[in-house]
C-alpha cells in the first residue's frame, strides 16, 4: 500500500511541471498565438528559481523569481511576434535556443551547489491519515497551485466574458478586431501568462523535483507540454489527464530502470519522447476533430489596419 | 507611453532585404558589448578575443571551415523546408542517424578497406539521415501529425540510441571501457584538403557544392518554383497541380540526407570514431544559419562561416577570459532574434507613435464630433 502511495506521489510530482506549462500554453494558443519557446521559458524559470532560492535561502522567493523570469522572457517573444509581426514558429524556436544558452551561462556557478527545496504541505492530523492523507494534504505547494490553476483556467475560458473574448480572438483575429476588441493587448497578456506558467513549471523542477541546477534539466518537458496541448485538443481538463499519463510514463521508466529490467536504460529513457509521438499520431489522425478544435488563427501574424 | 505601429509597404523593400542581416549583426554586437560589460570584461578586449584572434592564422581558418561545413550542409537543406513552409527542426537527430549509418561500415567491417569504403559510407550516411527524416514526413502526410513536435522528439530518441550503441554493442572492446567505437581505419577517414596548412577536410567542399546545387535547384528549376509556390500559397500550388504530400517528402528527405551527410562527414573527418556526443548542437544552430542567410544558399555559406566563428570565439573567451563557452549559444540566440526582428523591416515600415501624437489625434476627433452633428 505504501509503495502504491509513493508511486502515485512521484507521478504527481512528475506531472505537475508538465501540467502547469501546458495549461499556460493552452491559454496562449487559445488566443491564436503559437509560442514554441516553452522549453526556453521553462529552463529560464528553472535557473532563475534555483539562483534566487540559492542566494536568498528562501525557496518561496525562488518560486516567485521563477515566475517573474518566465514572464519576462516571454515578453521578448510578445514584442517580436505581436508588435513586430515576426514569424511565430521561428521566433519561438529562437526563444528556446536563447533560453538554453542563457540559462547555461547564468547557471555556470550554480553547478554542483546544494539547492533549497520547497517544503511539503504538512497539516497536523490531516496529513497523517493513512493512504489519502499524504496524497491529499501532504504534497508540495506547487501541486496544489497546478490543480487550482487548471480549474481557474477552465472557469476563465468557458465561464467568463473575457475568456469568451480571448477564444474569439483565437478563432478570428480579424473579426475580433472589427468588433473593437484590442487583439494585440489580449495576446500580450496571454503570452505573458503562458510565460509565467512556464517559469513556474521550471521553478518546480529546480525547487521541488530535483532541488539543484543541472544544465538542460528541462530535458524536453517544454516540448512535451506543447504536444500535450495538441493531445488535449485545447481543453484544460484533458491537459490534466494527459499530464498525469505522461507523468506515469516518466516515472514508470525510471522505476523500470531501478528494478534492473533487462532492457537498455537508454531505450526506457526514450519512452516519454516516443510516447509523445504516438499520442500525437493517434490524436491527429482524426482530421475533422483536429480541424474543429484548433484555434483557427493559430500561428498567423496579425497586423491591425487602421 | 510609446507605441509601435507597422505600416505595410506596397512592395517588399529590396534595400532592407539586403541590409537586414547586417543590421542584425550590428545589433548583436551592441547587445554583446553590454553582455561582456555586465560580465565585467572590457568589451573591446572581449571582441578582439572573440571575433578576431580565432581567425588570425591559417590553421585557424581551417578550424573555421571544419565548424562551418556541417552548419552549411544542414542549413541549405533546412532552407528548402522552410521556403516550403515545412518545419523540420529535427536536423540534429538526422545528423546523428547519418553518422550512425555511415559508421556501420568501419565499425562492423574494419577489415574492409580500399577506395570504395568512403563513398559507401557517405552514401549510407545520406540514406540514414533521409530515412530518419522520413518518419516525421510520413506521419505528417499519412496522419496529419504536426512535424515540428515529432521531428524534435526524434532528436532525443536519436541521442539516446547513439548513447546506447557506443556504450553497448558498438563499444571498442580494447577501449578500456570508454564509451566509444574503434578508431576508423585509414580508408574510412575523410582526407584533409591541405594537410600541411591545417585540418580542414572534404566536408567543407561538400558543403559548398551542396549550397551551389540547391541554389541552382531553387532559382533555375521547376522543383524550386514548386517549393516557393507551395510555401507562399498552398492553394495556388494545388491549382497548379503541385502535390503537398510529395513536397513534404521531398523537403524532408532532401534536408535529412544533407544532415546525414554532415553527420558522417563530421564523424569520419573531424572525430574519427563514434562517441556518445558528436555534435555541439549543429542541427539547431543550422536553423539560425538558415534564417541569417535569408534562406538563400549563397547567403547561408556566409552565415555558416559567421556562426562557426561564434563557436570558435566561445572557446577562445573561455580559455582566455574564463567566461563560460555558453556565451556562444547566447550570441547565436540573440543573432536569430535580431534577424527575425529586422526582417519585419522588409515588409513593413515602423512608425513610433508617442503619447503627444495620440492626444492630438484625440483632440482632432473631439473637434470633428460637433461638425458631424451639423452635417446631419
Amino acid at each position: 500500500m505504501d509503495i502504491t502511495v509513493n508511486i502515485l506521489l512521484t507521478i504527481a510530482t512528475a506531472a505537475t511541471p508538465l501540467l502547469i506549462a501546458a495549461i499556460g500554453e493552452l491559454v496562449v494558443e487559445r488566443s491564436g498565438v503559437l509560442n514554441l519557446g516553452v522549453e526556453g521559458m521553462m529552463i529560464m524559470g528553472a535557473v532563475g528559481g534555483f539562483g534566487a532560492g540559492y542566494l536568498t535561502g528562501s525557496p518561496w522567493i525562488g518560486l516567485l523569481a521563477a515566475i517573474a523570469m518566465g514572464a519576462l522572457f516571454s515578453l521578448l517573444f510578445a514584442v517580436m511576434t505581436l508588435s513586430l509581426a515576426t514569424n511565430q514558429v521561428a521566433t519561438g524556436l529562437s526563444l528556446t535556443l536563447l533560453g538554453l544558452g542563457l540559462s547555461g551561462m547564468i547557471g555556470t556557478s550554480f553547478v554542483g551547489q546544494p539547492g533549497v527545496r520547497l517544503p511539503n504541505l504538512d497539516i497536523p492530523g490531516l496529513s497523517s491519515i493513512p493512504v489519502v492523507g499524504k496524497l491529499l494534504f501532504g504534497q508540495d505547494p506547487v501541486f496544489y497551485i497546478s490543480i487550482v490553476l487548471t480549474a481557474a483556467v477552465m472557469w476563465f475560458l468557458f465561464k467568463t466574458r473575457t475568456g469568451l473574448t480571448l477564444r474569439s480572438i483565437g478563432d478570428s483575429h480579424t473579426s475580433a478586431h472589427a468588433l473593437g476588441i484590442k487583439v494585440i493587448r489580449y495576446r500580450y497578456l496571454a503570452v505573458i501568462f503562458g510565460g509565467a506558467c512556464a517559469g513556474l513549471a521550471g521553478g518546480h523542477l529546480s525547487l521541488v523535483y530535483t532541488p539543484q541546477w543541472v544544465e538542460n534539466m528541462t530535458a524536453g518537458r517544454g516540448w512535451i507540454a506543447l504536444a500535450l496541448v495538441v493531445f488535449a485538443s485545447w481543453r484544460p481538463w484533458r491537459v490534466l489527464a494527459g499530464a498525469y499519463i505522461f507523468g506515469a510514463v516518466w516515472i514508470g521508466q525510471l522505476h523500470a530502470q531501478a528494478f534492473g529490467i533487462p532492457v537498455p536504460s537508454q531505450m526506457l529513457s526514450s519512452l516519454p519522447y516516443l510516447a509523445t509521438v504516438v499520442v500525437l499520431v493517434l490524436i491527429s489522425r482524426n482530421k475533422r476533430l483536429t480541424m474543429m478544435n484548433t484555434p483557427a488563427s493559430l500561428g498567423q501574424p496579425f497586423v491591425p489596419d487602421r | 507611453m510609446m507605441r509601435l505601429e507597422l505600416v505595410k509597404r506596397p512592395q517588399r523593400s529590396a534595400l532592407f532585404s539586403a541590409l537586414s542581416p547586417f543590421i542584425a549583426f550590428a545589433l548583436t554586437i551592441i547587445a554583446g558589448a553590454v553582455l561582456f560589460a555586465l560580465l565585467g570584461v572590457n568589451p573591446l578586449t572581449a571582441f578582439r578575443i572573440y571575433f578576431v584572434e580565432p581567425v588570425s592564422q591559417v590553421w585557424q581558418l581551417h578550424e573555421l571551415a571544419i565548424k562551418a561545413a556541417p552548419l552549411i550542409l544542414i542549413a541549405v537543406g533546412l532552407s528548402v523546408c522552410y521556403k516550403a513552409n515545412i518545419w523540420n527542426i529535427g536536423a540534429e537527430g538526422q545528423f546523428i542517424f547519418g553518422a550512425i549509418f555511415g559508421s556501420a561500415i568501419p565499425v562492423l567491417f574494419p577489415q574492409f578497406e580500399g577506395p570504395l569504403v568512403l563513398p559507401l559510407m557517405l552514401l549510407l550516411g545520406m540514406v540514414g539521415g533521409a530515412a530518419y527524416a522520413a518518419i516525421p514526413a510520413f506521419l505528417k502526410t499519412r496522419f496529419n501529425t504536426n512535424e515540428i513536435l515529432t521531428s524534435l522528439m526524434l532528436v532525443y530518441v536519436a541521442q539516446l540510441f547513439l548513447d546506447w550503441l557506443v556504450r553497448g554493442p558498438w563499444r571498442d572492446p580494447q577501449g578500456h571501457g570508454f564509451p566509444q567505437t574503434i578508431q576508423f581505419g585509414d580508408s574510412a577517414v575523410l582526407p584533409e584538403l591541405m594537410p600541411d596548412a591545417g585540418r580542414a577536410n572534404w566536408g567543407f567542399v561538400f558543403a559548398l557544392v551542396a549550397a551551389l546545387l540547391i541554389w541552382i535547384l531553387m532559382g533555375r528549376m521547376l522543383k524550386g518554383f514548386e517549393v516557393r509556390v507551395l510555401g507562399s500559397s498552398p492553394r495556388a500550388g494545388r491549382f497548379a497541380g503541385f502535390g503537398l504530400s510529395r513536397m513534404v517528402f521531398f523537403a524532408f528527405l532532401l534536408s535529412g540526407a544533407l544532415a546525414g551527410l554532415a553527420g558522417i562527414s563530421e564523424v569520419s573527418g573531424a572525430i574519427g570514431q563514434l562517441q556518445p556526443v558528436i555534435s555541439p548542437g549543429y542541427g539547431f544552430t543550422a536553423i539560425i544559419v538558415a534564417f541569417l542567410g535569408r534562406l538563400n544558399p549563397l547567403g547561408i555559406i556566409a552565415a555558416g562561416l559567421v556562426l562557426a566563428l561564434t563557436y570558435l570565439g566561445g572557446e577562445a573567451v573561455q580559455s582566455a577570459l574564463g567566461i563560460s563557452d555558453k556565451v556562444a549559444r547566447v550570441f547565436q540566440g540573440m543573432l536569430l532574434f535580431f534577424v527575425l526582428g529586422c526582417d519585419t523591416l522588409i515588409h513593413y515600415r515602423i512608425r513610433l507613435i508617442g503619447l503627444a501624437l495620440t492626444k492630438q489625434e484625440g483632440a482632432a476627433k473631439l473637434d470633428a464630433a460637433p461638425k458631424l452633428k451639423e452635417a446631419r
